[in-house]
């Protein structure tokens, strides 16, 4: 029983210690940001690494999710004649929801768990200490630029995966199930609103994206310098990732939507 | 041991403690790096060589003891000051440590990019000559994945001796080097001391190689400084300790046998104990 509690303990204090390590580290990252200024071209390189290359897994499950809920929201839909509301259906869905925290789920699979295991490796191979001695400071030099790569590209990933996944949903509902053409755009545009829900989703996915590339760049710094700590390491993020974004998104959509 | 004053000094420990948790790496330890010279510090694997490198880099702070590097206190230095220092100091990693997405070129204009505004044309001579004293002018282009272990380790001492340092640290530099490349690096090290004007220290445990090249030895052990001196009069040394690392016996005042109960005791224990 005692042995129980002081597992507990430790746990509790090895979870706090890394809390608070964490957020050290997300300070001394912002109070960085500005020396990327005079060498933007850091942050373009990034983003290409962590938008770029995350583009074809965003642009195809976007796709499929947007013709998954034609699908979906015709066969609903139409028991009622309701079937010209499909747009505002899939847009809402994907602007509000799906959009944002998709994007940040496949973005912590294949660029935050990218992140963890190239700064981790660059921790292994003593990379980091080398530039250390070569008195450049790894955190401005790395992990800055990674990290504002990452909140960059998250919101514009996600705008695309909800652009996207509005003309998956109108390939099924228009093309195939033949909903109404004109119905399926002037429902949508005239029930989404710019501040409520394209805002609202936006800022979603800022949020998302700052979680989720702080939990890799953080993981990858704080991993144990070895091929084995490097490799728990990149599924923590993958996992305090995914549960971050789903716990916040219920958060967010409380207070946005919550009324 | 030489007054702190002393030009001669370029780093000096007095009484340098260090501790990772319980564990005692470093008790009382005292060291002098002169100038112009190849000091190397040599000891049985877990000696804590390495950790002694990065205390006297002010990437680990001791918790007593001074570690001075060019009359400067490190372990007191704030960061921007450290950095500084830090331009000053070459170190060469054991696994050389170089950028794996950067070609050998940019690995070796890395800190000049990061440290000078220099003209391009000017960055791609200096790079060059580095290149060339290291032998590996040619190779320029290739990635680091594509070089020989030996052949990195040249890269990165052509990346160290970039911004024109006073003193360089080797961090094992012959581990794992088939004999050219061990020979090559004994050169460079010798040759680039001598007539670049550099201090070096080379932590090693090659005995025969780093003992030919060294104009000054440490042998350490358990945490301390157990002899001293040149590589002649180390051979003649009567420590008990110095001669057994020296020719490599099996036993000695390092024990072969990892501290254990008595061996009848234990054997007799039968099954209850493990």
């Amino acid at each position: 029983m005692i042995n129980l509690l002081a597992e507990l303990g430790r746990r509790a204090l090895d979870f706090f210690e890394r809390l608070g390590r964490g957020h050290l580290l997300l300070l001394s990252i912002l109070w960085r940001q500005a020396g990327l200024v005079p060498r933007f071209w850091l942050v373009i390189q990034q983003i290409y690494s962590v938008g770029v290359l995350s583009l074809l897994i965003i642009v195809v499950s976007g796709l499929f999710v947007g013709m998954v809920l034609g699908l979906q929201g015709y066969n609903i839909l139409v028991d009622f004649g309701a079937e010209e509301s499909l747009g505002t259906v899939v847009s809402l869905t994907l602007v509000r929801e799906l959009g944002p925290v998709v994007t940040a789920l496949l973005f912590a699979g294949r660029a935050g768990s990218a992140l963890t295991a190239e700064i981790g490796l660059m921790k292994a191979t003593e990379q980091l200490s080398g530039m250390e001695m070569m008195a450049v400071d790894p955190i401005s030099r790395v992990l800055a630029p990674r990290f504002l790569a990452g909140v960059l590209s998250m919101p514009l990933l996600a705008s695309i995966f909800s652009a996207v996944g509005v003309l998956g949903g109108y390939m099924v509902g228009v093309v195939l199930l033949g909903v109404d053409e004109g119905a399926y755009w002037s429902q949508m545009q005239a029930s989404v609103e710019i501040y409520e829900d394209i805002a609202n989703g936006f800022i979603k996915s800022v949020v998302f994206g700052v979680v989720a590339t702080w939990i890799a760049v953080f993981e990858g710094y704080d991993a144990i310098p070895t091929s084995e700590g490097v490799s728990r390491a990149t599924t923590r993020t993958v996992v305090h990732t995914s549960l971050a974004v789903l716990g916040l998104d219920f958060i967010l959509t409380a207070l946005m939507f919550g009324d | 041991m030489q007054n702190p004053n002393n030009n001669g000094t370029l780093a000096e420990l007095r009484g340098m403690r260090f501790a990772r948790g319980k564990r005692v790496i470093f008790d009382g330890v005292d060291l002098d790096i002169r100038r112009g010279q190849i000091t190397a510090i040599m000891g049985p694997s877990g000696t804590g060589k390495t950790t002694l490198l990065r205390l006297l880099g002010g990437q680990l702070k001791p918790q007593a003891g001074t570690i001075r590097v060019d009359g400067q206190d490190v372990p007191r230095l704030r960061t921007k000051p450290l950095y500084e220092l830090r331009k000053r100091m070459g170190m060469l990693f054991q696994s050389g440590a170089l950028l794996t997405d950067l070609s050998v070129f940019e690995n070796v204009a890395f800190p000049l990019r990061e440290h000078t505004d220099l003209p391009e044309s000017m960055l791609r001579d200096l790079v060059l000559m580095k290149l060339e004293a290291v032998g590996l002018r040619g190779a320029r282009q290739l990635m680091p994945s594509e070089l020989s272990g030996g052949m990195a380790r040249r890269v990165a001492l052509a990346r160290a001796i970039a911004l024109d340092p006073m003193m360089i640290m080797y961090d094992e530099p012959f581990t794992g080097q088939d004999p050219i490349s061990m020979g090559v690096l004994l050169k460079l090290i010798r040759h680039l001391n001598d007539s670049l004007g550099l201090t070096s220290v080379v932590v090693s445990h090659d005995v025969a190689e780093t003992a030919a090249i060294s104009d000054y030895i440490y042998l350490l052990s358990e945490g301390r400084v157990v002899a001293h001196g040149t590589p002649a009069e180390l051979r003649e040394s009567r420590s008990q300790w110095a001669q057994q690392f020296l020719h490599g016996d099996p036993d000695g005042p390092v024990p072969f046998h990892y501290p254990a109960p008595d061996y009848l005791e234990d054997l007799l224990a039968g099954g209850e104990a493990r």
